[in-house]
């Protein structure tokens, strides 16, 4: 999503001058091993070529278990014609890359974007290096180039039989000129990519050497525990540094801003200890009575509102209702939620009168340095990130709060790199959450219970109003329609309506909302895929055939339903007990489609024996790391509609840790089969699309199996019991 | 100072008694494979084995823990990625962002220590660690990869 990408852009744009000059990071530790390296044998910005043949790949987007490195990797492999085998990678940094007039171009990793927006220019990287490569090789052997040939590594000039491996070119090749122009090859002459390879960051994940942001080791480290007044709009009054600084390991409590404060000890178990015993006074603020309650409230009235912003809309769908044989009409609410990534926000940073640098996972390594930058006070040129793996991202670690919060605490240690680690709790309560929507679904059928009119009005919050209000077009938020829009990448309607109004009534609580794995195509999967369940009932037709005859113009929508109703036997009888829902969905470029079978219990308790999930990406560069991205995308999505909800009170979240806010386990999981169904036409993103599909699909089996049609979740709330 | 005995070696610990024996592994110990994910025994990333035991190390205070129970993290399952659910892992390419898979694999490392063939059930009953990526069929997969079922 455009999330930070405006912001960051303006910081980089003002910062971009200042970094003209040389810039030498004196303090930095390797993460790779070409970072190691003194001299980097770069052959372009995408590809190191060591003497030994070693081939390192220079990935901009982060990783953060969607793969999405071992993909962009096989990507530049592919048309360098590499040796896979002997392929690495790195992490440019991002003032690298400021230093470099954007080489590698937009580091943000969100949106389900690494892959979809990058491959043409990662490829034509790798692309440009082979042709060097050859070039190095033709001119060396005093022969054409036309007559050399390059694959797995190895140059040959065809007529004469003879051979050279890259890294021995690689030094040459580095002198000549990129060329501008290259040819890609076409999908059905890959050999990496297309291909189910290992991903390249496994070894390290089993045996604890893989370090994370948490886990950043420095000389002469010191560690902060942080709190920040609980109630958003609250503020830090005062702290009683005096009663916690004889405490074990204790070295200092600084504010950090107007709403935090943090205590610097030799070990975060000591700061933590210490922070819990420091007394502090906060102001509450203006939203200190806010309340679930209150908020539902500003929501409710926003379904009647006059004002709305639209988002889709065709012929007159309020008078073909009015005028229907039947109307339908029914309400959906869906709360706010925490990413809840496994490891919570952290990052290091070590502040100098004369440089900063910050260690840290993020999903966007530039607005990390734009954090960076703005907080330290330095000059762009003087300050750098050093990207980590992420324990998760979701989306809440595109936002940089974390790193500006380290730098300022660092910046009051000077030469002293400080770590800062949230506590779960703070994690749980200083999120930027899954924005709290309803959706008011009416409905006209006409005598034949045909769908003549549809009005969908979205009330709740806006994610860009929170984040990035640049980006909104004249106060409307183009993020709110994920899904439901007439056309484009970021979900185009699945349904031909003949009258149709989809708008948004805006309502911004003071929780402060944010990017989430899926956005808003979650909410707005639930509220059609399950309304459009409601309609065929009503109808008195199947769900899948009340789709198709919407369907008729949507045929890549409809093509990833039938993909699924096939695999989960819909319109066979299902297993005694059980029961079957649908739902599709298109957004971050691709369509997807799940179905599900479901059991309810006698005494309430829903258990989801399989899934049956489609995709198309257009292009499927790891089919079987999509496919698991596709099964993760279940625990992720299904987490949520069982269990997740943050409830507020007194202005602040009720949950703190995973006690209150559970996550799926490995009891709950259903089976999942993934069919990937590749056009090969486009390029869809993986990461995201699937999850807003997996609550409807269980809704509809719900219905299906009790007859009880939930439309508020978490589904832990509804009382499934049998009479 | 505590004596611990961590991966067949003596570690002397110098922190205070009440200090959860996660915190003592990672900062004094310098042991970061073991995570911290949420500090109630909720999440299972911080799961070690202590005397064979699956144990969530967080809440467990260094105190408790006396200086001949053996204690296995993370970094000495085996020296050189051999333990067999390790292997399984690699095949499956089980983790993704894989914050949590330390836990994952210690935990179905003393199932199959104690079932070396675990029924679903069982598997169902012992891995209540939380993956947040997702991994969980996979999770089931590698351990009946490495059980030979």
């Amino acid at each position: 999503m455009a999330d930070n990408a405006v912001l960051s852009r303006r910081s980089l744009l003002k910062g971009s001058a200042a970094a003209a000059g040389a810039f030498t990071l004196g303090f930095s530790i390797p993460f790779t091993e070409a970072q190691a390296q003194n001299a980097t044998p770069e052959v372009n910005a995408w590809v190191v070529i060591h003497p030994d043949d070693r081939i390192v790949v220079r990935i901009a987007r982060s990783e953060m278990g969607q793969g999405t490195l071992t993909g962009l990797a096989q990507l530049v492999a592919e048309e360098l014609e590499a040796d896979w085998s002997k392929v690495s990678w790195e992490y440019p940094t991002p003032g690298e890359n400021l230093r470099r007039n954007r080489i590698w171009r937009n580091f943000s990793t969100g949106g389900s974007r690494g892959i979809r927006e990058s491959h043409q220019y990662v490829r034509e990287g790798g692309a440009a290096a082979r042709i060097m490569l050859v070039q190095a090789a033709a001119k060396e052997w005093g022969v054409p180039e036309g007559e050399c040939r390059a694959a797995k590594s190895v140059i040959t000039h065809t007529p004469s039989g003879r051979t050279v491996t890259y890294g021995k070119v690689a030094a040459a090749a580095a002198k000549l000129e990129v060329p501008k122009e290259v040819k890609l090859k076409p999908a059905s002459e890959w050999t990496i990519a297309g291909k189910s390879v290992k991903r390249l960051d496994t070894v390290d994940k089993l045996n604890g050497k893989q370090v994370y942001g948490a886990d950043i080791k420095l000389p002469g480290m010191l560690n902060a525990a942080i709190k920040a007044c609980p109630v958003f709009g609250g503020t830090l009054v005062s702290f009683d540094a005096a009663k916690v600084t004889g405490m074990p390991g204790v070295k200092k409590v600084v504010q950090v801003d107007r709403r935090t404060v943090a205590v610097i000890a030799d070990h975060w178990w000591q700061a933590k200890t210490a922070l819990d015993a420091l007394p502090i006074t906060w102001d509450n603020g203006p939203h200190a009575s806010a309340s679930s309650e209150t908020i539902a409230a500003t929501l409710r009235e926003g379904l009647d509102a006059e004002q709305a912003f639209e988002g889709n809309k065709a012929g007159d769908a309020k008078g073909a209702i009015a005028s229907a044989a039947k109307r339908v009409e029914a309400t959906y609410s869906y709360p706010f939620q925490n990413h809840a990534c496994m490891e919570p926000m952290n990052a290091t940073a070590l502040w100098t009168p004369e440089k900063c640098e910050v260690w840290c996972p993020t999903q966007n390594g530039e607005s990390a340095l734009a954090a960076a930058i703005e907080a330290s006070g330095h000059p762009a040129a003087k300050c750098d990130v050093h990207k980590v793996h992420l324990g998760g991202g979701f989306g809440r670690r595109g936002r940089s709060d974390y790193v500006t919060q380290a730098v300022l605490i660092a910046k009051q240690m000077p030469g002293t790199p400080v770590k800062l680690l949230w506590s779960r709790e703070e994690d749980m309560l200083q999120g930027t959450y899954h924005p709290i929507t309803m959706a008011r679904m009416v409905a006209g059928l006409d005598k034949d219970g045909n769908l003549v009119g549809l009005h969908m009005r979205i009330s709740g919050q806006s994610i860009l109003s929170g984040v990035n209000p640049q980006g909104l077009q004249n106060g409307r938020d183009p993020v709110v329609f994920q899904g439901l829009n007439p056309g484009g990448q970021e979900g185009p309607f699945g349904y031909g309506i003949p009258n149709l109004l989809i708008d948004h009534a805006m309502r911004n609580p003071h929780v402060p909302p944010g990017f989430w794995r899926g956005v808003n195509l979650n909410q707005n999967a639930i509220y059609v895929e399950c309304f459009m369940d409601e309609l065929a009932h009503a109808a008195g037709v199947d769900p899948l055939e009340f789709r198709r005859r919407l369907m008729k113009n949507t045929p890549k929508h409809l093509a990833v339903l039938e993909a699924v109703a096939k695999g989960i036997g819909w319109g066979s009888p299902s297993a005694p007990g059980t029961a079957k829902g649908l739902a599709q969905i298109m957004g971050f470029g691709s369509y997807v489609a799940a179905a599900a079978e479901v059991s309810v219990s006698n005494a309430g308790e829903i258990k989801v024996h399989r899934i049956v999930a489609a995709t198309n990406p257009g292009h499927v560069v790891n089919p079987d790391q999509v496919a698991a991205q596709v099964e993760g995308s279940f625990v992720y999505g299904l987490s949520a509609a069982f269990h997740q909800e943050c409830t507020v009170k007194n202005g602040r979240i009720v949950e703190e840790n995973f006690d209150t806010y559970p996550a799926m386990r490995i009891n709950e999981m259903p089976k999942v089969e993934s069919i990937l169904v590749p056009s090969g036409d486009f390029w869809g993103g993986v990461g995201e699309p699937t999850i807003a599909v997996a609550a409807p699909a269980v809704l509809n089996a719900i219905f299906a199996a009790t007859g009880k049609r939930v439309r508020s979740l978490p589904l832990k709330n509804a009382d499934l019991r049998r009479a | 100072m505590a004596s611990l005995n961590v991966n067949g070696r003596v570690v002397e610990i110098d922190a205070h008694p009440d200090t959860p024996l996660l915190w003592a592994l990672r900062e004094q110990a310098g042991l970061t494979g073991t995570k911290y994910g949420c500090g109630i025994a909720q999440c299972g990333a911080c799961t070690v084995h202590i005397d064979g035991e699956p144990v969530r190390s967080c809440s467990i205070t260094l105190g408790s823990v006396t200086a001949t129970q053996k204690i296995v993290t993370i970094e000495g399952l085996s020296p050189d990625i051999s333990h067999p659910i390790q292997k399984a892992w690699l095949e499956l390419d089980v983790p993704q962002c894989g914050y949590c898979q330390s836990g994952m694999i210690m935990a179905a490392a003393a199932l199959l220590a104690k079932k070396p063939k675990p029924t679903d059930v069982d598997i169902d009953e012992a891995m209540t660690n939380i993956c947040r990526c997702g991994t969980y069929n996979r999770v089931r997969a590698g351990i009946k990869l490495a059980a030979g079922i």
